[in-house]
């Protein structure tokens, strides 16, 4: 498998499974994508990240040749999308942000379907859609139409069907929109597995989480430009430095915990609303060690400690200004917290 | 996925234009998917089963009398153009239902498939034509049972049949593109109602053409859905083939030949 792909990706000069420039569409005096710029690396999951109608389909649709761009050129494995539509066809998989598959028909029957259009034989294709039923866990369900399925398994469905010609890029609109926690952890492992075998996944996403949980780098995207574009931890460091957040046992040595942490850091704290609690700006999340130190010498007891990055949401936020202010995003709750060890 | 292999993978060569192999094949298998999809909603078939039962009916015992004296003798008369009427008018369905169809995230699948574009609209058209088989039957059926005994034998009796059917299915390339260029399926069943009431009734299907006004009979003379219906009339009726067969052949590949590339054409356009 893996050899597969790589064989399949050399000739396409640089391994950049995406390319495009200048990405234009208009929907009568609507610009739905203003200049989209994305290169996305093979092998990597790209996500692009952005509230309802930021133009995050709509630039799916210009690369999956399902929309004519009005201006720009787009790439894919170095084939044009629009002069060589048919090829790109043939390196893609297309998971729509509504199930692409056929409602009235079973399972099965979508698959095998879909698989004679992409070529296989009657015996091959009845063969490829039990593998890929078995895989998806759909066999038990893969007589009945789709009208009983539930939410998850449909999005199971509609990936089997992307599937079936190996693709060596997969576009996924939104693939978890409206399931529930646990099946969007299913379709999470998934892709990751998926892209071990060398696909390539562009997804798009308005979950943060999902954005944080997946992708290498990320595009985020408002009112159809890219604002930002990096990994994580770029998109996240531009926003802002790391806080350490601590917590006294003891009411009374909060002066002195004060204190020696403006001592050690050398700057000036505000002072926080929560009683006993220190939140300081870090520029070196190394001088933490030093900090520890002092408050021990201090003899200040911590009943809490952390280091925090700025979560994706106040990168989001932040980068797309809508009504959040500097203040709220130091003080959201919602983080992942860089448990330090031995406190 | 590791755990699937395909061995044509690596062969697979890239190739950025379609066979007429591929074209034609691409086309069945969306016809065994419009196939599937009629056995799985038989709920669709109500329309085909019970136009020709209560039209053949209805027409035979209103005008009946009127027209030819008695409901026996007309049944020669109105039978074949009951036929090309009902057969038409079930053609409808294929662009309405194209509509519908085309507005659900499976044809987003099929566009990014690299499949000939014309195979949904080709699949769609061909898996019709098993409407129009079953109301033809009906609409013969439903003729012998009142006492039409076609004197040109079963087997000139079922040459109409297909013809008629191959007719309607040129015919549903026009709404097809009605169905392709619309926004809504009602709108789709509202533009082509339009255009086939003339067609079908404008024409010599029910009633003499030497009773109309002079300006009427020239313009059912020139219809094609008049030819139609004399063509059916001579093989079902006589057992003879007339230059008429020969127009209706000739006005279906014609509407094909317009309407089929410029219905392929807006569906690509449109999304």
């Amino acid at each position: 498998m893996d050899l597969v792909y790589k064989k399949r990706k050399e000739p396409n000069n640089g391994d950049l499974a995406v390319e495009a420039s200048g990405l234009v569409k208009t929907f009568g005096h609507f610009k739905a994508v203003d200049g989209v710029d994305l290169n996305v690396r093979a092998g990597t999951i790209y996500g692009v990240l952005g509230p309802n109608g930021a133009g995050k389909t709509t630039t799916i649709r210009m690369l999956a040749t399902l929309l004519r761009a009005d201006a720009g050129s787009a790439r894919i494995f170095g084939h044009d999308v629009v002069k060589e539509s048919q090829i790109v066809r043939q390196l893609i998989g297309v998971t729509g942000q509504y199930a692409s598959v056929d409602e009235s028909l079973s399972a099965t029957e979508n698959l095998i379907i879909f698989s004679r259009l992409l070529g296989l034989g009657r015996a091959e294709a009845r063969r490829k859609a039990g593998e890929l039923l078995e895989e998806f866990g759909l066999t038990e369900a893969a007589k009945r139409p789709l009208k009983n399925f539930s939410g998850g398994m449909r999005r199971r469905l509609d990936l089997a069907a992307s599937l079936i010609a190996q693709p060596p890029l997969l576009f996924l609109d939104e693939p978890t929109t409206g399931l529930d926690p646990r099946t969007r952890a299913q379709m999470w492992d998934t892709i990751r597995r998926l892209v071990k075998t060398g696909s390539t996944v562009l997804l798009t996403t308005q979950y943060l989480e999902e954005a944080d949980q997946l992708a290498d780098r990320i595009a985020v995207i408002d009112h159809g430009r890219v604002v930002a574009e990096g990994t994580l931890d770029e998109l996240k460091a531009s926003v802002g430095t790391s806080s350490l957040q601590l917590k006294v046992t003891r009411e009374e040595d909060f002066v002195i915990a004060r204190r020696t942490v403006e001592q050690v850091l050398g700057i000036q704290l505000m002072v926080s609303h929560d009683a006993g609690k220190i939140t300081a700006p870090l520029v070196n999340v190394d001088r933490v060690t030093d900090v520890l130190n002092a408050l021990r010498e201090a003899g200040v007891h911590l009943a809490e400690m952390s280091v925090q990055k700025p979560t994706l949401d106040e990168v989001f936020l932040t980068i797309t200004g809508h009504g959040v202010t500097e203040d709220s995003a130091v003080a959201s709750t919602e983080t992942k917290k860089a448990e330090v060890a031995g406190v | 996925m590791s755990t699937t292999s395909m061995k044509s993978g690596a062969a697979r060569e890239l190739k950025n234009h379609t066979s007429l192999g591929q074209t034609i094949r691409n086309s069945l298998t969306m016809a065994y998917r419009g196939l599937l999809k009629i056995r799985r909603t038989p709920e669709q078939l109500f329309d085909v089963t019970l136009q020709p039962i209560i039209f053949t009916l209805m027409f035979t015992y209103i005008f009946g009398g009127a027209i030819s004296g008695d409901v026996a003798s007309y049944l020669p008369v109105i039978i074949p153009g009951i036929l090309v009427q009902t057969v038409i008018t079930t053609s409808i369905v294929t662009g309405v239902q194209l509509r519908e169809d085309m507005d659900k995230g499976v044809f987003d699948r099929f566009k990014s498939l690299p499949i000939a574009r014309i195979a949904p609209l080709a699949g769609a058209l061909l898996a019709d034509t098993v409407r129009y088989t079953i109301a033809t039957a009906l609409t013969f059926t439903m003729g012998y049972i009142m006492g039409y005994r076609p004197e040109g034998g079963l087997e000139h009796v079922a040459l109409a049949g297909i013809l008629v059917i191959v007719c309607a299915w040129a015919i549903s390339w026009i709404f097809a593109f009605f169905g392709v260029i619309a926004r809504t399926a009602s709108s789709v069943q509202g533009i082509s109602m339009l255009v086939l009431f003339p067609l079908t009734f404008l024409s010599n299907a029910f009633v003499p053409v030497d009773t109309m006004p002079k300006w009427l009979q020239w313009f059912v003379d020139i219809n094609p859905v008049s030819h139609l219906v004399t063509a059916v009339r001579d093989l079902a009726n006589a057992g003879t083939v007339g230059w008429d067969l020969g127009i209706s052949l000739i006005g279906a590949a014609v509407i094909v030949a317009i309407f089929a590339p410029i219905t392929v054409r807006a569906y690509m356009r449109r999304t």
